[in-house]
């Protein structure tokens, strides 16, 4: 598994939470801004700004979670993953 | 890389992009700053790609495989249609733009690379078929963008409902 390009972002430990974005994406932002302000932990990484091999692995690891490899995808736990900016989802999954 | 993009540039995109969205009967999202991030993010791409891809999906940077997602996307007007708004929500109906309803986000309508393939395989096989079929004096072609024909021996090279650019038409007879 790839840790390329991650940025993290501190806060209450809820888990391993780990957010694939693009940098130029209004849901990605809104889902950023979302985790931000529920002040959990979490990684992140923008995949439109990685290049060749990066970009692959990162879609590939995407791939297992969201075959569509649309975006936002999170991930917590390496166990569930929510698609796109759901705030339900997202406060379920985070269980706060 | 993102922070090369002047204000100004943006700002003059944005009113260009809202100014052609509602000669066409169409409208931009409410909210300027989300807007703004949006504008900012399709001259990222334009920068980094050569076209405006959309800035919520990952392009391939081959353009011939993104075609389908350069901004205004060929699923537009169908989720336009279906939800209101478009993939990212830089367009809206007349409802969102009032303020009335919210944008919300909606699932995905791009097929999956393998299926993409498959469809334009069978889109050509189809209308080499049908060719043989009609007799027209002049082929029809279809803007995959918002669904305007026209019979003429080529594409126009922008489609003057959309703006879409030439190599967004498909034959349709």
């Amino acid at each position: 598994m790839t840790e390329m390009g991650m940025v993290h972002v501190k806060g209450k430990n809820v888990g391993k939470v780990v957010l694939y974005a693009l940098s130029t994406c209004g849901w990605c932002r809104k889902t950023k801004d979302f985790l931000s302000e529920l002040g959990v932990k979490y990684d992140y990484v923008d995949t439109d700004l990685l290049a060749g091999k990066e970009q692959e692995d990162v879609r590939k690891e995407i791939k297992k979670w969201n075959p569509r490899c649309s975006f936002p995808t999170l991930v917590i736990n390496n166990q569930q993953c929510v698609v796109g900016f759901d705030k339900n989802g997202i406060m379920e999954a985070l269980k706060v | 890389m993102s922070s090369k993009i002047s204000d100004d540039a943006i700002v003059r995109r944005m009113e260009k992009l809202n100014k052609e969205a509602e000669e066409g009967g169409y409208h931009l999202h409410p909210d300027k700053e989300f807007v703004k991030n949006l504008t900012k993010g399709l001259l990222i791409n334009e920068k980094r790609y050569g076209y405006m891809a959309c800035p919520c999906r990952l392009a391939s940077g081959k353009k011939e495989e993104d075609l389908d997602l350069i901004c205004p996307c060929d699923y537009r007007d169908q989720d336009l249609a279906e939800y209101g708004a478009c993939y990212c929500a830089l367009y809206v109906d007349d409802d969102i733009k009032a303020g009335k309803k919210e944008a919300q986000p909606i699932p995905e309508r791009r097929p999956p690379p393998e299926e993409r393939r498959n469809a334009k395989q069978s889109m050509m096989t189809a209308s080499r078929g049908e060719t043989g079929l009609i007799s027209l004096t002049y082929p029809v072609w279809r803007c995959k963008v918002c669904g305007y024909l026209c019979a003429r021996e080529s594409p126009p090279l922008v489609c003057p409902i959309c703006r879409a650019t030439k190599e967004r038409f498909e034959r349709f007879l």
